[in-house]
């Protein structure tokens, strides 16, 4: 699904770099999470992922479904069916959620060559999507992000990942700002997207989110690499010891 | 679209042709270049006006002599030579009167029809008369008959001025006198044509009424008059729009529109304004509209609202206002104006409070691009004798890369201590957090960007009639296609 070979990247604007190194390789239908401290490089990693131009390939190759995506921008990216959940979900005012979603929707039924579909169809559609979230239907009529509370916008990011039915799907720190019964509902909404098909990353920072979506690996990164790859028990033991344990492995 | 593709055309403004820019070879009739009093002369004679036209048209002159050319707005551009301008400019008659479909020009029919504004009334039109003006005079209103059943008036100025003299002679300068300022001045020596509105008392306008500007001859000075008079608990929608065909050279267009709502009334006036802005790159060439638009809320409980979506021109000057006079009377002002490329606009608008209870309500979204130049002047003015009155502002201007500027200038003047005002303004620029953001939903650069910008004009977008609002936001978009880098 997605293998990633020596990736080096910077910041574009003053060539700091961010990326020294990394390999990673998901296979579909897996789920792998990315733990690391702060300014790891974890978060940039699921921008450059997603094509954030704020950020240049200095080195290395990313290939998704055996096709490197390097020279596509975030839209191409995403109509090939690659997903980034925002740790901080961008406010767009007046521009309606239901519209906005219908428009990413119709895109990517475009791009597959698939009639589009109109306001009443969609509806429909959104309605099935609203609940596997447990989201309320007033969602739909307000503007996309604006005066959502933290918890809003992020159960509002994997409402567009069941939208947007991807093939990979990276979840940027979406356990952050959520309190535990919003973490079990995104969890669940979570669970109950994965299948053989589709592959996951998730980026945390805690063990927490672990317990609820359970991975297939667990990766330590540090310092723009990953350090240590392991099954769930990792997280485990990533919580109890810190990372100066793996960093200085 | 590939990294190197994306990089192509956000960097690089591309000119986006401008879809209106054909020019109609029909014959014309001109009178020559330059202005005098003979030419007044000409124009009122040609129209075959009365006696108290062409002593205003001459009173207008003979003021507008004495006055200089306002330059304080922001727009900087070289003097007008005003000896250089085609101040008359018509399709010459085949035979007869121009005013009945049958009569009109087809060469003129295939031109509108271009513009996407059909002059036969076909059923699928049937919610909007129009009254279509290519150059300086009116070729053709629709549906004229139709609204007469009603007592509704819509005609030519010219038609109006001969049929319904005491209405003209009442209300004509009213509103803007040829005192107000050095345009409108110009605009009553020579004006030469426009619309001619009235809806007796008790009637709601069964159609929305609408005005289509063509200029189409270069060097030409387009000065056409609007005068809409609502009686008691009367109500209409006007709907305006206007091109121009692409040229090298600067076309003059000073309108003037009046307003007068009595008791109970309401005028909705909504504008698309998309008249050539010029050459993209160069500069060259464009409108230059010089407008004054302003409404009288005369009666008790009129309200006038002002919504214009301001797309085009070289530059833009202009301040559809109110005059709340009445008791309890409403003004509005919602406004979206874009410059893209090298366009320059200043706009805004005037409240001017007087009666009791008046309230006034402004919304102003301004969108800069390229290395265009993007002004708000707004003023509010709240008399002695307006008790209770109140106002409401809203500025927001929207910068997209960073060449471009915006300026907001309001000023508030009140004199009544009971007045309540409240002023908001934001200026924005079109975030890469936002664009990659609908990026990443495999939404299009041009299309985020379009998104972003209509969620921005929302508020004033919602104020459009349904038929307006489709085509304002695609022209937006247009406007703005490949404006970022």
């Amino acid at each position: 699904m997605l293998e990633i070979k020596n990736l080096h990247a910077s910041i574009a604007e003053d060539d700091t770099s961010i990326l020294k190194g990394l390999d990673l390789v998901i296979q579909p239908g897996e789920v792998h999470a990315i733990m690391g401290p702060n300014g790891s490089g974890k978060s940039t990693l699921s921008k450059i992922l997603a094509g954030d131009q704020q950020y240049q390939v200095t080195d290395g190759e990313i290939l998704f479904n055996g096709e490197s995506i390097l020279d596509d921008d975030a839209t191409e990216r995403s109509l090939k069916g690659l997903f980034l959940a925002f740790q901080y979900p961008v406010e767009i005012p007046g521009v309606n959620n239901a519209q906005f979603l219908r428009m990413a929707y119709n895109a990517k039924l475009k791009y597959n060559g698939e009639e589009e579909v109109d306001p009443i169809e969609f509806d429909d559609f959104l309605n099935e999507k609203l609940a596997l979230v447990d989201m309320n239907e007033s969602f739909k009529d307000r503007a996309l992000n604006f005066g959502f509370s933290g918890g809003e916008k992020k159960r509002n990011e994997i409402l567009q990942l069941a939208v947007l039915e991807p093939k990979l799907a990276i979840l940027d720190e979406t356990d952050s700002g959520l309190d535990v019964d919003a973490l079990r509902d995104v969890s669940a909404a979570v669970n109950k997207l994965r299948s053989e098909g589709r592959s996951f990353l998730l980026i945390t920072h805690y063990q927490r989110l672990l317990d609820y979506i359970v991975p297939d690996v667990v990766h330590a990164m540090v310092g723009g690499e990953i350090v240590k790859s392991g099954d769930k028990e990792l997280a485990k033991e990533l919580d109890k010891q810190g990372y100066d344990w793996v960093a200085n492995v | 679209m590939s990294n190197q593709d994306h990089d192509k055309t956000i960097h690089e403004f591309i000119a986006k042709d401008y879809e209106f820019g054909f020019t109609t070879n029909i014959e014309m009739e001109q009178a020559p270049k330059g202005l005098s009093e003979d030419i007044v002369r000409f124009i009122s004679a040609k129209k075959e006006e009365p006696e108290f036209m062409l002593e205003f048209r001459l009173k207008a002159y003979r003021h507008w002599l004495k006055m200089t050319e306002p330059r304080w707005s922001v727009a900087t551009y070289p003097d007008i030579d005003f000896n250089n301008v085609y101040y008359y400019s018509a399709p010459k008659k085949k035979e007869a009167k121009l005013g009945s479909m049958d009569e009109v020009d087809p060469e003129l029919k295939r031109t509108f029809e271009k513009l996407g504004i059909p002059l036969l009334e076909q059923k699928r039109l049937a919610g909007v008369a129009v009254d279509a003006i290519f150059d300086s005079v009116s070729v053709a209103t629709t549906y004229k008959d139709k609204l007469l059943e009603q007592g509704v008036v819509f005609c030519s100025f010219s038609e109006a001025v001969t049929k319904y003299p005491d209405i003209i002679k009442q209300y004509l300068g009213s509103v803007v006198p040829y005192t107000d300022n050095f345009y409108a001045a110009l605009n009553a020596a020579v004006f030469s044509d426009g619309s001619f509105v009235y809806i007796p008392k008790d009637t709601i306008c069964p159609m929305d009424l609408s005005s289509y500007f063509r200029i189409n001859t270069e060097e030409i000075g387009q000065f056409e008059r609007t005068l809409i008079v609502c009686e008691e608990r009367s109500s209409v929608t006007y709907l305006e729009g206007c091109t121009a065909p692409m040229f090298d050279t600067n076309q003059l267009h000073a309108a003037v529109v009046e307003l007068i709502a009595l008791d109970d009334a309401t005028i909705n006036y909504s504008t698309v304004q998309n008249w050539y802005p010029g050459d993209p790159k160069t500069g060259k060439g464009g409108i230059y509209n010089f407008v004054t638009k302003r409404g009288k809320c005369q009666g008790k409980r009129s309200k006038i609202s002002w919504t214009q979506i301001e797309t085009g021109s070289a530059i833009t000057w202009k301040y559809p206002s109110c005059i709340l006079v009445g008791d309890d009377s409403i003004g509005e002002f919602y406004s979206v104006a874009v410059t893209n490329h090298r366009q320059q606009a200043d706009t805004g608008t005037k409240m001017i409070h007087i009666g009791k209870n008046t309230r006034s309500t402004i919304i102003s979204k301004g969108i800069s691009a390229g290395v265009a130049t993007n002004a708000y002047r707004g003023a509010v003015k709240v008399n002695k004798s307006a008790r209770n009155a109140r106002n409401y502002t809203q500025c927001d201007s929207m910068l997209i890369g960073d060449k471009c500027s915006a300026i907001t200038l309001p000023t508030v003047d009140v004199r009544n201590a009971t007045a309540q005002l409240e002023h908001e303004a934001s200026t924005s620029k079109v975030g890469e957090d936002q664009l990659f953001y609908l990026m990443s939903r495999g939404i299009s650069l041009d299309d985020a960007l379009g998104t972003i910008v209509s969620g921005f004009c929302q508020d004033v977008f919602d104020k459009l009639p349904d038929e307006f609002a489709v085509e304002a936001n695609q022209l937006l978009s247009l406007q703005l296609e490949h404006s970022v880098g």
